[in-house]
């Protein structure tokens, strides 16, 4: 336990440095005048004075963390922050019970962009800018955590590549030095973001609007302003805009960098994770527009492309923004789209499910296996990108995959007992586990999940939690083997 | 001339052996001593032990009076270092290096007189490499040899019952394909020559050997015997340097099987290609042949380090059903005594690629060297300098060139241009012209012929 205490010093630490966050709201509370100052204010005070106490108590436990708990340390900063995070939003919003409140922060630092609220339009543009700014930062930290932490800690797509045989792919360390890494990656992200905040503004959206998008589409979260999403603006342009930025945030950002670095488009086609990422997203935007059209769902095909490009790039990337009621289409695209975002993101993208590699791993693999039967006597590793894939690594994979369906399928189970409809329930699970947003059924893009009830929410937050930190990361706490000497 | 070589393996020894015949002085350094006391043996010539790219064991050598510095040791760091010291210390005029590694090769700025100072590098197993290709590429040839950047080629192929020529005299060729000129330039009768004329009737068995524009050989070898289809599915057996080589390159447009016996070297060969099947297991095992259907295999290789275990895999596999079966075979006895019968076609490596190593050695000015009929033969590509004073073939009519007994003139490349040569063709100064020689002893006599008399300087 002693060790544990050391987890906490350093989680005091973060949540210092996570109270610094709280300048952007309270800069736009001065600047719209919202009256929610006082709030931030305070949660700032607290959220520094909680972190302040739990460092200083634990000062001395002070000492280098070993790897075990690194796991630990993760999920309580992944617990925490929603947690200290949800204070702004009790304060400003009346009637907000905590578990909706904690459902809402949580969805916002997972990128999931699922929410309770109702009436987004009417909230206070600095509580607005809040949940997305959460979108933003967990967006970055999955990032910084996937590319620089999780690797180190065996766990995450990008461990794949940490194979002892150099290539153009192994660039699992971008630069000798976990900080500089994250250092990098960090401005990538600042720079894209900005990018895409003046993009979105020159498409037509207002300051705060642009801002609010630009955040919710680079974490890949989904939050908007409006209850009406991205289809409040009913703008093309605006569509097209977050169309690009989320292809961009749905590739890995060590790619972004490697490619920024070598000044050199040519990374992105090495990067076989990121050909068939947009790949596979691009050919559906195709099949499905074509599919609307021959349901008559759409009357040409330029309407029927724009709306099934813009939502299905939405829900694959697992952003889950709307523009339009997709869960009114045959049920064959939004269930085509809800496969897509379990497993079209990017390894050390801010999307979330199984990621591109692992999916890769999984088709080879049944490949190998073919080949092994009409061929007892032939040496077929597994590549991808040219690099050879070891056998453990693809083992690790499966167990992932048996893990990761293993949890969709207890909590599913979970949410039928308490009463929930099967397609709901499931894509509830699905949307939250995958850190897409929206579901289908009675948590569709026309609705949200203010109609769960008190425990359904609180498993939505747990699937949302095991699936942004890879599910192994969070489930080892609860091993035996984890907790003994 | 004075010709000093580097390392004394398979490649050191095969051009010594070549070479000392031709009345050169030759000096061969090794490390190994037993190995250059099996050299000296059999041939006259003088050894070194040591290292060869230490400036002492250079000057022992007398790389101070050298002609020619041949570094062909196993090491292309060594070769390269022994060229750079020839080049700084001892000024020698010719440095010819092996060099094996794709890296070195690919970047030629390396080679030159800032850097390493490699004249000519030459890489065996790529020589080795292409020559299969393109053997595979015409199944139905024994040779194909290319000349002058690829525009002609040499081509040996064996006249079978079907072709339309076969059973008539050589004059008909004229009348069969007026559109295409080529020449025949020699054929081998029960393994002799034999004297052509338009009145010699091509008979079935008989191996001849014609020249032709490169675009021009597939529709001659029509000519000569019935055509297959072209090759798709390739089996290749032994997956070292040259069958590492040759998967990677023939992976793209056939169907390529390797087998390997080593499970460490299948690890490895099937991490680097990419569309070639990789297969563990021994290739002299008949029911993994089987296994993996050697009755469809078009062309079949044998390419291990083990002359036995190449004729044996390659015998089994012309039993199982394979079309063409090639095998590398090191030992020069063994090449005799297998080609012709079920083996179609055995390899000697030291036959294909020594002639690339010859051209830069020969007197005149010789473009290309390629062994025929196992050395008994030689195909070389000479360039004519001078005007009709100062040489012996400027300016004058074949017909009229006093060429020696068993070599002709086959055609001729004046700039882009491919002439297939006929008794009044009139050679010019700078043409490439390529000389098939049926006995090699012919050879020095035909190099002499093209040298440019003193008065030209």
């Amino acid at each position: 336990m002693r060790r544990a205490l050391t987890v906490f010093h350093a989680l005091g630490l973060m949540l210092v440095v996570f109270s610094i966050s709280y300048l952007i709201p309270v800069i736009a509370s001065l600047v719209y005048d919202d009256g929610t100052l006082i709030d931030f204010l305070l949660a700032m005070i607290w959220t520094a004075g909680i972190g302040l106490l739990l460092w200083l108590l634990t000062r001395r436990y002070k000492g280098e963390l070993s790897i075990r708990h690194g796991y630990l340390l993760v999920v309580a900063m992944w617990t925490a922050m929603p947690a200290v995070a949800t204070l702004p939003l009790l304060l400003a919003i009346d009637g907000l019970s905590f578990t909706d409140a904690y459902f809402e922060a949580m969805s916002g630092i997972t990128t999931t962009g699922a929410t309770v609220l109702t009436g987004l339009d009417m909230l206070p543009p600095a509580i607005n800018l809040w949940r997305h700014e959460l979108n933003w930062l967990g967006g970055l930290g999955i990032i910084v955590l996937a590319v620089a932490v999780l690797p180190l800690l065996g766990v995450g797509g990008r461990q794949l590549f940490k194979a002892e045989t150099p290539g153009p792919m192994k660039d699992a360390a971008l630069t000798p030095r976990i900080a500089e890494t994250a250092r990098n990656l960090w401005v990538v992200y600042l720079a894209i973001t900005l990018i895409c905040i003046a993009a979105l503004k020159w498409a037509g959206m207002n300051w705060l609007d642009a801002i609010c998008h630009a955040f919710a589409a680079m974490g890949l979260g989904g939050f908007s302003t409006h209850d009406a999403s991205v289809g409040y603006f009913n703008s093309p342009l605006i569509e097209f805009v977050l169309i690009v930025f989320m292809l961009v945030s749905v590739l890995n950002f060590a790619t972004h960098f490697l490619a920024w670095r070598g000044r050199s488009l040519n990374i992105y086609l090495r990067d076989a994770e990121a050909v068939a990422s947009l790949g596979l997203i691009l050919a559906s935007c195709i099949v499905i527009a074509l599919f609307l059209l021959w349901q008559h769902v759409y009357q040409d095909f330029w309407t029927a492309l724009r709306h099934a490009s813009f939502n299905l790039v939405s829900i694959a990337t697992s952003s889950g923004f709307a523009s339009v009621d997709y869960a009114q289409w045959p049920i064959f695209a939004p269930l085509w789209m809800m496969f897509l975002t379990a497993i079209a993101a990017s390894s050390g993208s801010t999307g979330g499910g199984i990621k591109m590699i692992r999916t890769l791993v999984l088709v080879k693999q049944a490949g190998r296996e073919f080949v092994k039967l009409l061929h007892p006597a032939a040496v077929n590793p597994m590549k991808i990108g040219g690099q050879v894939i070891a056998n453990n690594i693809v083992f690790a994979v499966l167990g992932f995959i048996f893990l990761y369906f293993m949890s969709i399928v207890t909590l599913t189970f979970v949410l039928l007992i308490t009463g929930m409809d099967f397609i709901s329930a499931l894509t509830a699970v699905l949307a939250s586990i995958n850190n897409c947003g929206p579901g289908l059924g009675t948590v569709g893009p026309a609705s949200n999940y203010s109609g769960l009830t008190d425990f359904q929410t609180w498993v939505c937050t747990f699937a949302m939690l095991i699936g942004r930190l890879e599910i192994f990361t969070v489930l080892i706490l609860f091993t035996p083997h984890f907790w003994r000497r | 001339m004075k010709i000093l070589i580097l390392g004394a393996g398979q490649v050191g020894s095969t051009v010594a052996e070549s070479l000392v015949g031709e009345a050169n002085d030759i000096t061969v350094v090794d490390f190994d001593a037993e190995k250059l006391r099996q050299l000296q043996d059999r041939l006259d010539l003088r050894t070194l032990v040591g290292n060869a790219a230490h400036p002492s064991i250079l000057e022992q050598a007398g790389i101070a009076d050298t002609d020619i510095l041949l570094a062909v040791t196993q090491s292309d760091e060594v070769n390269m270092v022994a060229c750079k010291l020839a080049a700084s210390l001892y000024n020698t005029p010719t440095r010819i290096a092996r060099i094996r590694a794709t890296d070195y090769l690919e970047r030629q700025e390396l080679f030159s007189t800032d850097n390493f100072c490699v004249d000519f590098s030459i890489c065996p197993e790529r020589i080795l490499t292409e020559y299969i290709v393109k053997l595979i590429e015409f199944p139905e040839a024994l040779q194909v040899l290319e000349f002058a950047g690829g525009r002609v080629s040499l081509v040996a192929v064996r006249a079978i019952e079907g072709g339309p020529l076969v059973g008539r005299p050589l004059r008909f060729l004229r009348t069969d394909m007026p559109q295409i000129d080529t020449r025949v330039a020699a054929i081998f009768r029960q393994d002799r020559s034999i004297n052509m004329s338009g009145d010699t009737v091509v008979e079935a068995g008989d191996e001849v050997f014609f020249i032709a524009a490169t675009e021009h050989i597939r529709t001659v070898m029509q000519e000569l015997r019935r055509m297959d289809k072209p090759a798709k599915r390739v089996m290749i057996v032994g997956g070292g340097n040259i069958g590492r080589r040759l998967a990677r390159r023939l992976e793209r447009s056939y169907q390529v099987k390797l087998i390997e016996f080593n499970k460490k070297s299948c690890a490895s060969l099937a991490a680097d290609l990419t569309n070639t099947l990789v297969l563990n297991g021994d290739g002299t095992d008949e029911k993994l042949m089987q296994q993996e259907n050697v009755r469809e295999v078009d062309v079949f290789c044998a390419l291990t380090n083990d002359d036995e275990n190449n004729i044996m895999s390659s015998l089994l596999a012309k039993q199982g059903g394979a079309r063409k079966v090639i095998s590398l075979i090191n030992r020069s006895a063994y090449v005799g005594l297998v080609q012709g019968g079920k083996i179609d076609i055995a390899l000697s490596p030291a036959q294909v690629t020594i002639g690339s190593l010859l051209a830069y050695v020969r007197q005149g000015d010789v473009a290309a060297v390629h062994s025929l009929r196992r050395g008994a033969a030689e195909a070389l590509e000479l360039v004519a300098h001078g005007d009709r004073q100062s040489s012996k073939v400027v300016g004058r009519r074949i017909d009229e060139i006093d060429s020696p007994k068993g070599a002709t003139i086959g055609a001729i490349v004046r700039g882009e241009q491919v002439i297939i040569a006929h008794h009044d063709t009139v050679i010019e100064a700078e043409d490439h012209i390529i000389v098939f020689v049926n006995d090699k002893s012919m050879v020095r006599k035909v190099e002499k012929l093209f040298q440019v008399n003193l008065g030209f300087f």
